[in-house]
């Protein structure tokens, strides 16, 4: 330990202001970027599948009017 | 070797592979990190002539580092697709930028913050200073360059063309201390030559550089898999992938 006491470790000999500043602006963005990324890849998993069902939904719809119109020209 | 790169080209191949690599590096960044840091901060001895606040350089030599290697990266990414039109390098180049001009801002600024009690200034017109600031700029240009198209390949066309060009920068950052006089120190830390300063003081140096590395590594792997989600979302595999992990 290079340090007294906690009160020293904060104190950083009188440059704390300084060791806090640099290594708290780091520690921040690192975080904030691991974070992001976590987040990101959960929406466009969700986009992805939200998209997958709406286009299947269309899909059932679309056979399901060209059976109709095909019922229609049989009976017509 | 073809066979190999034209694999690892391959989007499906890669998603794949790159899930099971992604836990590693990232258990492997948080370890080191943490490690580093406690050591850095708590154990390593004070510097004789600058007191605690050399403890600055555990976040700041990895984050230059990883701010130079990562433009490297891009220019090589982008060397890549130009040559051999391999997609998913350009999405690679494409998310490694805001991390890089991230780790660019983190060396500047810890290096500012560092310089008022050693240099008496947080900022002065010398030449390693400088060229970094060019890089961080290089990186925004880059981010902008590519928002800055309608088509998607001319975006990546023509943010390669500038990460190959601006990769000129990085010699430059390199070599600014040993070429012009400057108020930055010239290296004293290098993965060739012992370093100049005793192995409680760069050992936990040596694994923040490390810890630094894995976290670009597990970053890019995570955001180049949601790229992949994004950009190939039509393809059968992409589609399937999502109704599988419901």
């Amino acid at each position: 330990m290079a340090f007294d006491s906690l009160t020293d470790f904060f104190a950083m000999g009188g440059h704390g202001v300084y060791v806090w500043a640099a290594w708290g602006a780091t520690g921040l963005l690192l975080l904030a970027l691991a974070i992001h990324a976590r987040l990101e890849h959960r929406q466009a998993k969700q986009a992805l599948r939200r998209r997958v069902r709406r286009e299947q939904h269309q899909a059932a719809r679309a056979t399901v009017s060209s059976d109709e119109g095909r019922v229609h020209e049989s009976q017509a | 070797m073809w066979a190999f790169i034209h694999k690892l080209g391959s989007p499906k191949w890669f998603y794949a592979i790159s899930a099971r690599l992604l836990p590693w590096f990232w258990v492997a960044a948080l370890g080191l990190i943490v490690t580093g840091s406690v050591w850095g901060l708590a154990f390593a001895p004070a510097d004789y002539q600058q007191g605690n606040s050399f403890r600055i350089i555990y976040v700041h030599v990895p984050a230059a580092f990883l701010a130079q290697s990562i433009f490297v990266g891009m220019a090589a990414s982008g060397l890549v697709f130009m040559v051999w039109r391999i997609k998913i390098a350009d999405m690679a180049a494409a998310m490694m930028a805001p991390l890089g001009a991230s780790m660019t801002f983190v060396a500047l600024f810890s290096g500012a913050v560092w310089g008022v009690p050693t240099w008496g200034t947080w900022w002065q017109w010398d030449a390693r200073l400088t060229s970094m600031l060019i890089l961080f700029f290089l990186y925004i240009g880059v981010i902008a360059l590519r928002g800055a198209f309608a088509s998607r390949d001319a975006g990546s066309r023509a943010t390669s063309v500038l990460a190959m060009v601006g990769v000129i920068n990085i010699p430059i950052i390199k070599y600014s201390v040993n070429w012009w006089y400057t108020l930055h120190q010239p290296a004293s830390f290098t993965f060739t030559a012992r370093p100049a300063m005793p192995a409680e003081m760069y050992l936990p140096l040596l694994t923040m550089v490390l810890g630094f590395y894995c976290f670009f590594i597990a970053l890019t792997l995570t955001r180049t898999r949601t790229e992949i989600l994004r950009r190939e979302s039509s393809k059968r595999w992409v589609r399937q992938l999502v109704e599988e992990s419901r």
